[in-house]
């Protein structure tokens, strides 16, 4: 050092770097650079931003909701007790759910669970010239116009697609549209779960 | 042709860059001055062929050539000409090259400025640069090339980014990375320092205006982030601890606490592993925030496309510097002097509470940054982390630090009278708890808010202004350093003040309005006139005409827009602003809602800019700082 | 011309702004507010909650339809008499903890919490050793009361 004012009492000897300063820098170090792998090795998801639901495991929200082909009725989750169903929320407006109409048009008509269409944000007439345009895979259709019962299911967009049990209990979502991967591989094992669950 | 040409001058680049860093470092290692001779010339290759290479990138965007991919991806046919510039570093290539110009214009610099350092020192400094160089020029070549080819040609561009054609974005990038790579500097010597065993206070000496000048650069950068969201984004914010904000938000604490720490060291020999260390921190935070950006890993708005082989390779790169850093100083740091002994109540520990608190900011804005993907990898779901929680935190730690910045100038060192400093200063805390009691209790909304930035704004000022009347009257002469730090300390009261005021007083409405409605807000009248279809160079706009009022006399008329690119189809909100020093009017259009009825959101922000007035000042000061005569001082020749 | 323009464009943007996860054109106008207090208290609490649908953008700022109803249910329940911490546990419930940019304090955040006052205390620590044994050091040792270098 070369501060002038220093006499060999006035400056310490150095005591080198606590040990515990060391193990726990290292620790930081370790703990940030494993973070960071996983971060990397995740951004390769395309499903990474994906909202989890936070219904999976809780009873489906109660609605009763008009039904689009006949507004004086309305069609809700006391009609669908009993057995497990399939709520797919859509618009006439998202292109997206154009795309997964094919698979899921296949889907249902497998008739292995009821399919029930939940027409989100729509007007009636666009919605109902899109299903005569496209083809109509749904068991019933009930209509959302305002959006409010959709909050209650955690919609954020559309399409998203659900599976809810006999007893009424949220069992998985998908955000995004459907695919045949996502069939065979979510929906199917989820659905096989759901049935032996009764 | 010319882009195969920069592809050769990369590969180049890299080649020197390895010359740069293995011959001088193992020359200073052995002594070998021939091998430590080639660190000069080869940073001046550098950044010969550097610029050549950005030069040549330059060309491919003025002369609009589709035929580079990078070309095709951010540019089009139809962006002005000044975007065509500003488009190189648009995009994650184009910004790394900048990335590697900036670090070749500094090692440079440091090459052609180092006369006064011993030729081993210097070899070392320009050898870690080097490292540093090499690293970004492989990752910019094996996994990031700006100069790939797009064959077939696109017949047209995909177009910049809307967001990015704006003069704020122009500078931003620039000024950013000045800073992040400017903590090279001080990094290297750390490192060279570590090698070398001992720290010298004239090596110390030397480094300190480059830390400066790299430190206030980054508060530019980071200001003009701030301002460019502020009249772009149209929600009129200034600062939303977004990751990537934070990524650039943590350099920048950690190099204001090197700032004072290298002070410290230099002039009492103080400390001198804490110095290092803040150093290796700095420019590690640098490069960490530059990983977080890149990689994908964090979502942000403005994170660059993501690619998981990049992140990888740069975490890799970011391991290996970091770490060996590190490993280093805990190998080596304990052999350094620790200095002198000094008392409870002195500068000495003012200096140590400021890093404390410094870097505790730091670590809590880490954490905030990352706890969302801790929380995902642990299996806790998806969590947020907001402003709510960096604001309160951050107020909590920087509280204790605005109190003590007077007491830190006037400080002795190693043995300071409390009571000294307290009849210095009390009568000035007095004043300024006074003036947060009157601000309390005429402020219209934000009593508590109000009455703290006020007070707090009118301590740090009075008390900085304090010493310079103390300083001038006794010995009539203030250095540069003093001035700087005045400049610097004056900028804080100024960006406290701000921020707090315009976080307690702003008013924001939303309505909506035809033709011919009026909006009042407070003393103000905002008179919305309609909206007419404009066409702009590679844009077609509704531009909105609002005539604002206050206190019944015309004050300006206003133009908010919304925005179509004609490239993709986005919608970009263009904010009708009128700036002023006590506060800015904001003007933003909403949706239309059928009819000729739109929705129309005004702001009232008082004290905006003083935010940023404040942040140049802190820059202003760190330059003039820098510019003190005792960094030219010509050293003793000793070993 | 730009009639047809404007056409184009608007095809252009519905043919790649149409996102795997899309949005309805909805109601887009404002919310009215009764007084200022409402509106003060309403922009205070959805500056806290995260729009559900964008990249990091809070409740009160994003203008994605999704953003427009949850606003709109903020202001109904708001007007239902319920305090923010009960519209905060509402939307929980339905969207889970993304939704708050204020993270619970609970056990799994209260790393997040507390770790930056942990930072603090035990850096406070240290300095207070350091201190402590450097002014050891200092007594007794000559210092000097004269002229310093600032």
């Amino acid at each position: 050092m070369t501060a002038p004012q220093d006499t060999p009492q006035n400056a310490p000897r150095p005591p080198g770097l606590p040990p515990v300063a060391i193990v726990i820098g290292a620790l930081f170090f370790l703990g940030l650079v494993g973070l960071m792998l996983y971060g990397v090795l995740r951004s390769g998801d395309a499903d990474r931003d994906v909202l989890p639901s936070a219904l999976i495991g809780k009873p489906a929200p109660q609605f009763a909701l008009p039904v689009l082909h006949d507004p004086s009725v309305r069609f809700g989750s006391a009609d669908l007790r009993g057995a497990p169903y399939v709520l797919n929320v859509w618009g006439s407006w998202c292109a997206a759910c154009r795309d997964e109409h094919p698979v899921l048009t296949a889907f249902a008509q497998t008739k292995r669970v009821r399919v029930v269409g939940y027409n989100w944000k729509d007007e009636p007439a666009d919605a109902l010239r899109w299903l005569e345009r496209f083809g109509n895979p749904f068991f019933v259709v009930v209509a959302d116009q305002e959006g409010r019962h959709a909050l209650d299911w955690g919609v954020a967009g559309a399409p998203e697609t659900f599976l809810v049990d006999g007893a009424g209990i949220v069992r998985w979502k998908h955000t995004g549209p459907l695919t045949e991967q996502v069939v065979r591989g979510q929906l199917l094992p989820a659905l096989e779960q759901a049935e032996r669950a009764r | 042709m010319l882009p195969e040409l920069g592809q050769v001058l990369l590969v180049l680049a890299l080649l020197v860059a390895l010359l740069q860093s293995v011959l001088p470092l193992a020359g200073a290692q052995r002594g070998n001055a021939a091998w430590m001779a080639v660190a000069r010339p080869a940073a001046h290759a550098q950044l010969l062929l550097l610029a050549g290479a950005f030069a040549i990138l330059t060309w491919a965007f003025v002369s609009q050539d589709f035929s580079v991919k990078y070309v095709a991806e951010n540019s089009n046919s139809l962006l002005p000409m000044i975007y065509r510039y500003s488009a190189v570093w648009g995009a994650h290539e184009g910004s790394l090259l900048l990335w590697t110009l900036v670090l070749a214009l500094w090692t440079s610099a440091v090459a052609r400025f180092s006369r006064a350092l011993p030729q081993p020192v210097v070899a070392r400094v320009l050898g870690v640069m080097g490292v540093v160089a090499a690293g970004f020029l492989a990752f910019l070549i094996f996994t990031s090339n700006p100069f790939a080819r797009l064959l077939p040609a696109a017949a047209e561009g995909r177009d910049l980014n809307p967001l990015l054609q704006d003069p704020g974005l122009i500078i931003h990038p620039p000024m950013l990375y000045a800073g992040y790579v400017g903590f090279a500097v001080p990094f290297a010597f750390a490192i060279a320092a570590l090698l070398d065993g001992r720290i010298d206070a004239r090596w110390l000496r030397w480094t300190r205006p480059w830390t400066n000048i790299a430190w206030a650069f980054l508060t530019v950068g980071i200001a003009l982030g701030s301002w460019w969201a502020y009249y772009e984004l149209g929600w009129g914010g200034w600062w939303f601890w977004d990751p990537v904000e934070n990524a650039s938000f943590m350099p920048w604490l950690v190099g204001a606490a090197l700032i004072h720490s290298q002070a410290v060291t230099e002039k009492r020999g103080s400390f001198p592993g804490w110095t290092l260390l803040l150093a290796i921190a700095a420019f590690s935070l640098s490069l960490l925030g530059a990983f977080l950006v890149r990689s994908g890993v964090l979502t942000s708005v403005h994170s660059f496309a993501a690619d998981p082989s990049r992140g990888l390779f740069i975490l890799a790169f970011l391991c290996v510097v970091i770490g060996a850093s590190l490993l280093l100083y805990a190998l080596r740091a304990g052999r350094l002097e620790a200095g002198a002994a000094f008392q409870a109540a002195s500068r000495e520990t003012l200096l140590l509470l400021n890093n404390l608190l410094l870097a505790s900011a730091c670590a809590m804005v880490l954490l905030g940054t990352l706890y969302p993907l801790l929380a995902d990898a642990l299996g806790m779901g998806k969590i947020s982390v907001g402003p709510p929680y960096f604001g309160l935190l951050f107020f909590v730690l920087m509280a204790p630090l605005v109190a003590l910045v007077p007491f830190g100038p006037l400080a002795r060192w190693q043995r300071e009278q409390p009571s000294r400093l307290a009849a210095a200063l009390l009568p000035w805390l007095g004043v300024a708890a006074g003036l947060g009691v009157a601000a309390y209790f005429t402020a219209p909304q934000g009593a508590w808010k109000t009455a703290l930035g006020v007070a707090g704004a009118a301590w740090v000022g009075l008390g900085t202004l304090r010493f310079a009347w103390g300083r001038l009257r006794n010995s009539g002469r203030m250095t540069a350093e003093m001035w700087g730090m005045v400049l610097a300390h004056l900028g804080i009261a100024v960006f406290l003040a701000g921020a707090l005021l315009v976080e307690a007083q702003n008013v924001q409405r939303e309505v909506a309005l035809r033709p011919g409605q009026t909006l009042e807000v407070g003393r103000h009248a905002f008179v919305f006139e309609g909206v007419e279809q404009v066409q702009g160079p590679n844009y077609l706009a509704d531009r909105g005409r609002v005539r604002v009022l206050r206190d019944d006399r015309p004050l300006a008329l206003l133009h908010p827009e919304k925005r179509a690119y004609a490239s993709g189809g986005q919608v970009m909100t263009e904010v009708g602003l009128l700036p002023g020093l006590a506060g800015d009017v904001y003007v933003a259009l909403g949706e239309p809602l059928g009819g000729d009825a739109w929705a129309v959101r005004v702001h009232i922000k008082p004290f905006v800019r003083w935010v940023w007035a404040g942040a140049l000042l802190m820059a202003l000061g760190g330059l003039v700082a820098a510019a003190d005569r005792r960094f030219r001082r010509q050293p003793e020749k000793a070993a | 011309m730009s009639a047809v323009l404007r056409a184009l464009l608007l095809a252009l943007g519905l043919a790649l702004g149409a996102a795997a996860h899309a949005q309805p054109a909805g109601d887009a106008s404002p919310l009215r507010f009764r007084d200022g207090a409402e509106e003060a208290r309403f922009h205070r609490l959805t500056a806290e909650l995260r729009c559900v649908m964008c990249q990091n953008q809070s409740l009160a700022d994003s203008n994605a339809q999704i953003a427009h109803d949850m606003r709109r249910e903020v202001l109904a329940l708001m007007r239902q008499g319920h305090g923010d911490a009960d519209i905060k546990r509402f939307l929980v419930e339905r969207y889970g903890e993304f939704v708050l940019y204020r993270p619970a304090v609970d056990t799994h955040t209260w790393l997040l919490w507390f770790g930056p006052g942990l930072v603090l205390l035990g850096g406070g620590l240290a300095v207070w050793r350091i201190v402590r044994r450097r002014a050891a050091a200092a007594r007794g040792a000559a210092s000097d009361d004269g002229e310093q270098e600032w």
